[in-house]
């Protein structure tokens, strides 16, 4: 038993937080937001590939490091706090995870892994539980669900129509196609438990960068209070300011180990990984939730405004929330565990 | 990271569950807050010891068995689920038992420890005074030395257990001049010297689970000091931050109430789903106790590979105190009209026990330094916001 992540994980960690913190300041994101028709950055990207995220879990046989998704929650967890507006998650993590579920027959898992490894390619998912399609337009291949069989389809051959999100970062995306013989990469057999499976992989990274996002938010509701003067001195000194950021720490203190057992369920496979998986995105929606409501109150008037950089990762917080199963959806995995006949509750099962 | 048991893991589960089997008291334990109660609680501190089962943690020739923290939560772990009685000895076990392992010398170790794991010393805290509850700087009461003994005078008060304990650890006042936390030593002392007047509080349940102790010219040998002279705030932050933090809220505790609130949830279903909010709060208290082992676990690991317990323990004092209230003002909820009646009622039937438990949680957010100084000092010392 030992809940730490190792050294390796660690420096990892720090050389992407290190990287982000350059490369991906604020004023950068609001540039690529409002100069590009994607809202996405091909330099960015490939300032990603090169530190290897692109290539993290795609299997060594196909020219990537091959690891999980304990590897990849602090990752995660540093793309949120920087509000990263890039679909890597959904490319080098989903995408990747489903392409390798498919069967060795499939062709296009040779094709694309190795693309996707040298972070040459972009691949969007329209999954049911989602009412559009993230990032399509930016893609090179779309992943699409059709009564649980997986098709495999070139952008060329979709009409896209795009819906403004409230965060201007996410490009969510109404697909227009027609299936085919020939896009089908997946039989509904081979689909439905993937598809399932995909709930539970974009479930962990929803709640890491969730939980990356309510630290950025605590930080920056902190570094504001203790900035700014009223009464003649910081407001972070009043006791009620104090006690509003507190509370959030506590809640993303309490957050964090549930993410990171669920990261720790997908990867051994465990029986109740689906109830883990809700259970951290419950958890960091409620640590992200608080932290957007305490850090606006505390930032006062500022913000409410756009120029506060605060706003941009409580539109990612709240759009994320609801995405890959809202809270109706997850609770109620929940529920079903919980009330189950015999299910296994209570202290001597933590982790058996 | 490895969330998994190793096979010694398991096989120490295994035989701390067939103990438990083997001699859990088949019928609860009357309040150790009565007189019989007490004697009764003492008596499973020794059944407990005969098989160093009662401080897992210490090493063994001070009475333990020398296990690590991940062992202790496995160990708290069975002892919940086994239903067995709460430790009447907790504050020692917990709270000065840790200090004293600290900052105790050799000396001290073995002339306490011992009979503390044998439920033969049942100790009480003396820190809060009147005028100083969660602001233990504002402490009054002396300990003027006199030749190689200390003379106490002043009054203690709020004193968990003490109407029955036989010792007390708290901090005094070394020297008379000496302003907030300088100048305070940490002294522990038998509840039976000449001297000493207890007086008992009633609690909410009637029950005096509280005492005010009065000091009247009490003389204490110099060698029952722990630390040095003036070192009281420091050792005595350390036994707080157990307090908030790990040893005395073990997650095990919470994870079956929270077990029992989802089978009393169930068991009431008709009722209880009529109103949303109520099987929200189910889930939640069932997901927040899971959450609270989780960071146990975390911390644990942390500290088996050196790490230190820092400001995080003031987050675990808020969270497990409302996640006990939260628990309990469900129960209420779901048990409606029943939720006041007393345990001993004749027509509790098995309900009476969350009566006690919603009573015992109003104290949570209040003991252990209120909730309000916690979140100062998680703003002040993990966050680094400006002090007032």
């Amino acid at each position: 038993m030992d809940f730490t992540f190792d050294d390796q994980q660690l420096a990892f960690r720090d050389a992407i937080r290190k990287f982000l913190v350059v490369e991906a300041a604020p004023e950068m994101l609001r540039g690529i937001w409002e100069t590009t028709k994607t809202g996405r950055s091909a330099e960015l990207r490939s300032k990603l590939a090169d530190q290897g995220l692109t290539a993290l879990s795609v299997p060594e046989a196909f020219g990537g490091i091959g690891l999980g998704a304990t590897d990849w929650v602090m990752v995660q967890q540093e793309l949120g706090y920087h509000g990263i507006p890039d679909s890597l998650v959904d490319t080098a993590f989903l995408a990747v995870w489903l392409l390798n579920q498919l069967p060795a027959s499939v062709e296009l898992k040779r094709a694309w892994l190795p693309r996707i490894a040298e972070g040459r390619a972009r691949v969007a998912i329209g999954h049911p539980i989602n009412p559009l399609v993230a990032d399509a337009e930016a893609a090179d291949l779309l992943l699409l669900w059709h009564d649980d069989e997986i098709h495999a389809v070139p952008p060329s051959q979709a009409t896209l129509r795009i819906n403004p999100s409230i965060d201007l970062s996410r490009r969510l995306y109404h697909v227009d196609w027609t299936p085919s013989a020939e896009t089908r990469i997946g039989t509904a057999a081979i689909g439905a438990p993937l598809w399932q499976g995909l709930i539970d992989q974009a479930g962990l990274a929803v709640s890491a960068q969730l939980l990356g996002l309510a630290h950025r938010m605590l930080d920056l509701g902190v570094d504001y209070a203790a900035q700014r003067k009223q009464f003649g001195k910081p407001i972070g000194s009043m006791q009620a300011v104090k006690h509003h950021m507190a509370d959030v720490a506590v809640k993303v203190e309490f957050a964090e180990p549930v993410v990171y057992r669920a990261a720790d369920a997908l990867d051994s496979g465990h029986a109740l990984r689906a109830v883990h998986v809700s259970h951290a995105r419950l958890a960091a929606g409620e640590a992200a939730r608080l932290a957007a409501r305490k850090s606006i109150q505390v930032h006062g008037a500022m913000g409410y405004t756009w120029e506060a950089d605060l706003q941009m990762f409580m539109k990612r917080a709240w759009a994320l929330d609801a995405t890959w199963g809202d809270r109706k959806y997850h609770k109620r995995r929940i529920d079903q565990h919980i009330l189950a006949d015999a299910a296994p509750l209570g202290p001597q099962h933590t982790f058996i | 990271m490895r969330l998994a048991y190793t096979e010694k893991q398991k096989a120490f589960r295994a035989e701390v569950r067939a103990w438990m089997a083997d001699h859990v008291p088949a019928a609860p334990l009357p309040s150790f807050d009565t007189e019989a109660g007490f004697a009764a609680h003492r008596e499973w501190e020794r059944t407990l010891n005969r098989n160093a089962f009662s401080a897992v943690t210490w090493p063994k020739h001070l009475g333990g068995r020398g296990l690590d923290l991940i062992e202790w939560l496995i160990f708290e772990e069975e002892y919940w689920a086994a239903g067995a009685p709460l430790r009447v000895n907790q504050n020692g076990v917990f709270l000065l038992a840790p200090t004293l392992m600290e900052y105790g010398t050799d000396e001290q170790k073995a002339r306490f420890l011992p009979r503390m794991a044998a439920g033969d010393d049942i100790w009480a805290q003396g820190w809060s005074e009147p005028g100083a509850g969660s602001d233990m700087a504002a402490i009054r009461s002396k300990a003027v030395r006199d030749g190689d003994h200390y003379v106490i005078n002043g009054q203690k008060t709020w004193s968990t257990r003490a109407v029955w304990a036989d010792w007390l650890f708290g901090l005094f006042r070394t020297e008379p001049e000496s302003q907030r936390h300088h100048g305070l030593t940490f002294v522990l002392l038998p509840l039976n010297l000449p001297g000493i007047t207890i007086r008992p509080i009633q609690q909410l349940n009637g029950l005096p689970g509280f005492a005010e102790i009065f000091f009247d010219n009490v003389r204490v040998p110099v060698e029952n000091r722990l630390g040095g002279e003036g070192e009281g705030w420091k050792i005595c932050m350390a036994t707080a931050g157990f307090e908030r933090g790990l040893m005395l809220r073990s997650p095990a505790r919470f994870q079956q109430t929270a077990r029992q609130l989802v089978d009393l949830y169930r068991a009431n279903r008709e009722s209880a789903d009529a109103d949303p909010a109520i099987r929200d709060a189910v889930l939640k208290s069932w997901m927040d106790a899971e959450a609270y082992a989780l960071a146990t676990y975390r911390t644990a690991s942390r500290l088996a590979k050196g790490g230190q317990i820092g400001a995080e323990a003031s987050t675990n004092k808020i969270f497990w105190s409302e996640l006990d209230l939260l628990m309990h003002e469900t129960a209420m909820s779901i048990l409606g009209a029943r939720a006041e009646l007393m345990a001993h009622a004749p027509d509790a039937g098995d309900i009476g026990h969350w009566l006690d438990g919603f009573l015992f949680a109003q104290a949570g957010p209040i003991y252990a330094g209120t909730n309000e100084i916690q979140r100062n000092i998680i703003a002040e010392r993990m966050l680094g916001l400006p002090r007032a």
